[in-house]
């Protein structure tokens, strides 16, 4: 296990951060502290270098101009592409999911992306609004996500990406499934704080960081985060 | 006043002042609402009507328009009567119901919606229209901020005319949509919420800030020389002569001393005397509940209304250092169905207090107290709340209809 202080970088939150998505940082510092383990939480501006050798990148959602400058500027940092070969895990949410791929939309143009992630995203009939669930690859050991999206956008997956999930309610990339995931990359479309909605994810994200088996974390309490679980399922459940 | 009005205008007034009477003695709130909706079938040019011949000034903004307009209003009757929305029924059937309601008012204050200033700019032809903040608010069913900036920018290009803007220095978004207009008079009103103007919303660089100034070193927007300001020192404010007024609020927080200074220079617009008007806002208590105190079983409650990150973050400014907090949230339509804008709230100064949370979706609110450190209690009701906290002052924040369920608790107090 690493010893030394695990460094989680937001990335742009000056550009991507439309949803509380301060959130997912907020909640993988408090799980690590909650274990014992030496966090160091950074934000990290558009303005600013991308830092190497950081443990886990984050990024958020945000609106189609910061959107598309985020990609540009991305592209020309180069550093997080660099990330991703080296099996660094990275978060991303809704714009930063969709600026992963190989293109993406923004104000009516089509951007190309950093092709971390082998998928395009382009402009669905209607806007994507509401609570999302749905069931994670086997694999990946997550059982059901839950959350809230709220985007413009579908996604279509290639070859080299596995869904995140099957989506059991909202649309995600098109209504089948939701998110993609390849290596330690996961992007999503649940916006701003899906970790604490899905802590096994948050844990996922973590041991990845520190090069373990989740199951080597120790366990935390986490009454209230099965608790928002259970009433967000129940909520959809009542629903139907 | 409103010049003489056609039979048919004046036939959906009555009509509109019979349903809105209906709806209030049924319980169902003011009436004002569907009192306008009835109005407005029967006369859909009924609002423009009423409001000729008028002084209007519109209000609008993301937070503090309510206590704006109540504020003006207050600072205006120094002068004349006044028409205003003061339930906050603030889209057009609401402001057609208010001015249908005072008929001889000479003045008119109209709390607006953010999403409706074009149609009343064009409706109501105001003299003064101030535009408090922009941050984000209830995203799942609203426009994002900057796309609502732009929108504002283009009305008021289109549609201000002879009208006077009375805008905020500090957000630079307001700034930008305002500065479209020829007569601005800028009012340094403060921004608690700078998140969402990082970047330019002109050209999309990034904003330098040094204090309370703030530039593009791009295209070149920055902040505008206010001419009225909130005084660093007391509790007063400072006119464009440097001359200062002495504030007596019984409102707290900064944030409504920034409100007052709003109005301050709204009302000298229309010739009242800063001097004359200050002393009013004092006698303004509480808003629609807001800032409302109530008792309950030797618990003394204040009540604060926050719909949104900069709300929560300005009711954390005002409350009492010691006392226990009660939290509520609820995700109802009104309300928005996404909670995730919680996480762009810092609860950390709520750590080391009594905090008791509830609302529809508390469970919620006890995931992100956890996540930063705050203890807390969960409970089913304010009833609940209030039996979990010792006798003594309480602390209240809650959104928009976890407000209007604990108001209802307490006979819809205002």
């Amino acid at each position: 296990m690493a010893t030394s202080t695990l460094r989680l970088v937001w990335l742009y939150p000056d550009l991507l951060s439309t949803y509380g998505d301060r959130g997912n940082l907020l909640v993988l510092a408090h799980r690590a502290r909650a274990r014992g383990i030496d966090v160091e939480p950074m934000q990290v501006r558009s303005d600013q270098h991308v830092p190497h050798g950081a443990d886990l990148y984050l990024l958020g959602g945000g609106e189609d101009g910061p959107q598309a400058v985020a990609a540009e500027r991305l592209l020309d940092d180069g550093a997080l592409t660099k990330a991703a070969n080296a099996g660094k895990p990275i978060l991303a949410i809704c714009a930063g999911y969709q600026l992963l791929g190989e293109s993406f939309y923004a104000n009516g143009r089509c951007y190309p992306g950093l092709g971390i992630l082998d998928l395009r995203s382009d402009r669905g009939p209607s806007r994507a609004v509401g609570e999302i669930a749905g069931e994670t690859a086997p694999m990946l050991g997550l059982g059901s996500i839950t959350g809230f999206e709220n985007h413009g956008g579908r996604t279509h997956l290639g070859e080299a990406v596995q869904p995140l999930a099957q989506v059991s309610a909202g649309i995600g990339n098109d209504g089948v499934t939701e998110g993609a995931w390849a290596g330690h990359v996961i992007g999503t479309y649940m916006h701003g704080p899906a970790l604490a909605r899905n802590p096994r994810l948050a844990d996922l994200l973590l041991a990845w960081a520190m090069g373990i088996n989740p199951n080597q974390l120790a366990p935390i309490d986490d009454t209230w985060p099965e608790a928002l679980r259970n009433e967000r399922f129940g909520a959809l459940s009542n629903a139907e | 006043m409103s010049a003489n009005l056609s039979p048919r205008a004046k036939f959906a007034t009555a009509l509109l002042r019979t349903a809105a009477a209906l709806s209030r003695a049924t319980g169902r709130g003011d009436g004002s609402v569907i009192g306008g909706r009835v109005g407005l079938i029967v006369e859909p040019r009924l609002l423009e009507l009423l409001a000729d011949g008028r002084h209007v000034v519109l209000i609008s903004g993301t937070n503090g328009k309510t206590t704006t307009t109540r504020f003006t209003t207050a600072a205006l009757e120094a002068i004349g009567k006044v028409a205003t929305n003061s339930f906050g029924a603030n889209m057009p059937t609401g402001h057609t119901t208010a001015l249908a309601k005072a008929r001889k008012a000479e003045y008119a204050a109209l709390e607006c919606d953010e999403h409706y200033l074009g149609q009343l700019l064009d409706a109501a032809s105001p003299k003064v229209v101030a535009l408090l903040n922009l941050s984000r608010d209830q995203l799942d069913r609203a426009m994002e901020v900057t796309a609502l900036a732009a929108k504002w920018r283009q009305t008021l290009e289109a549609s201000a005319g002879q009208t006077t803007i009375v805008a905020n220095a500090d957000d630079p978004l307001i700034v930008w949509a305002a500065s479209v207009c020829e007569r601005v008079v800028w009012v340094a009103a403060g921004q608690s919420w700078t998140a969402d103007s990082a970047i330019c919303p002109n050209c999309g660089s990034h904003l330098d800030r040094f204090g309370e100034f703030w530039r593009c070193t791009n295209c070149g927007l920055n902040r505008p020389s206010p001419q009225w300001s909130v005084a660093h020192t007391g509790e007063g404010v400072v006119g464009p002569d440097g001359r200062r007024y002495d504030l007596n609020l019984q409102l707290p927080g900064r944030v409504n001393r920034a409100n007052a200074a709003t109005a301050l220079a709204v009302a000298s617009l229309f010739g009242v005397d800063p001097a004359m008007a200050a002393p009013r806002l004092s006698e303004v208590t509480s808003v629609a509940g807001r800032y409302a105190r109530v008792e309950r079983d030797g618990r003394q409650l204040r009540l604060l209304l926050a719909k949104n990150p900069a709300g929560w973050l300005e009711s954390f400014d005002m409350i009492e250092q010691t006392q226990p907090v009660v939290l509520s949230l609820n995700a109802r339509e009104v309300d928005g169905f996404d909670t995730s804008w919680i996480y762009d709230v810092d609860f950390t100064s709520l750590i080391g207090r009594k905090v008791v949370v509830t609302g529809d979706r508390r469970i919620d609110l006890a995931v992100r107290l956890e996540v930063d450190g705050v203890d807390f209690v969960v409970v089913d009701d304010i009833k609940a709340a209030i039996a979990a906290i010792a006798p003594g002052p309480v602390e209240v924040v809650a959104n928009y209809t976890a407000f209007q369920d604990i108001r209802a608790e307490f006979n819809r107090v205002n």
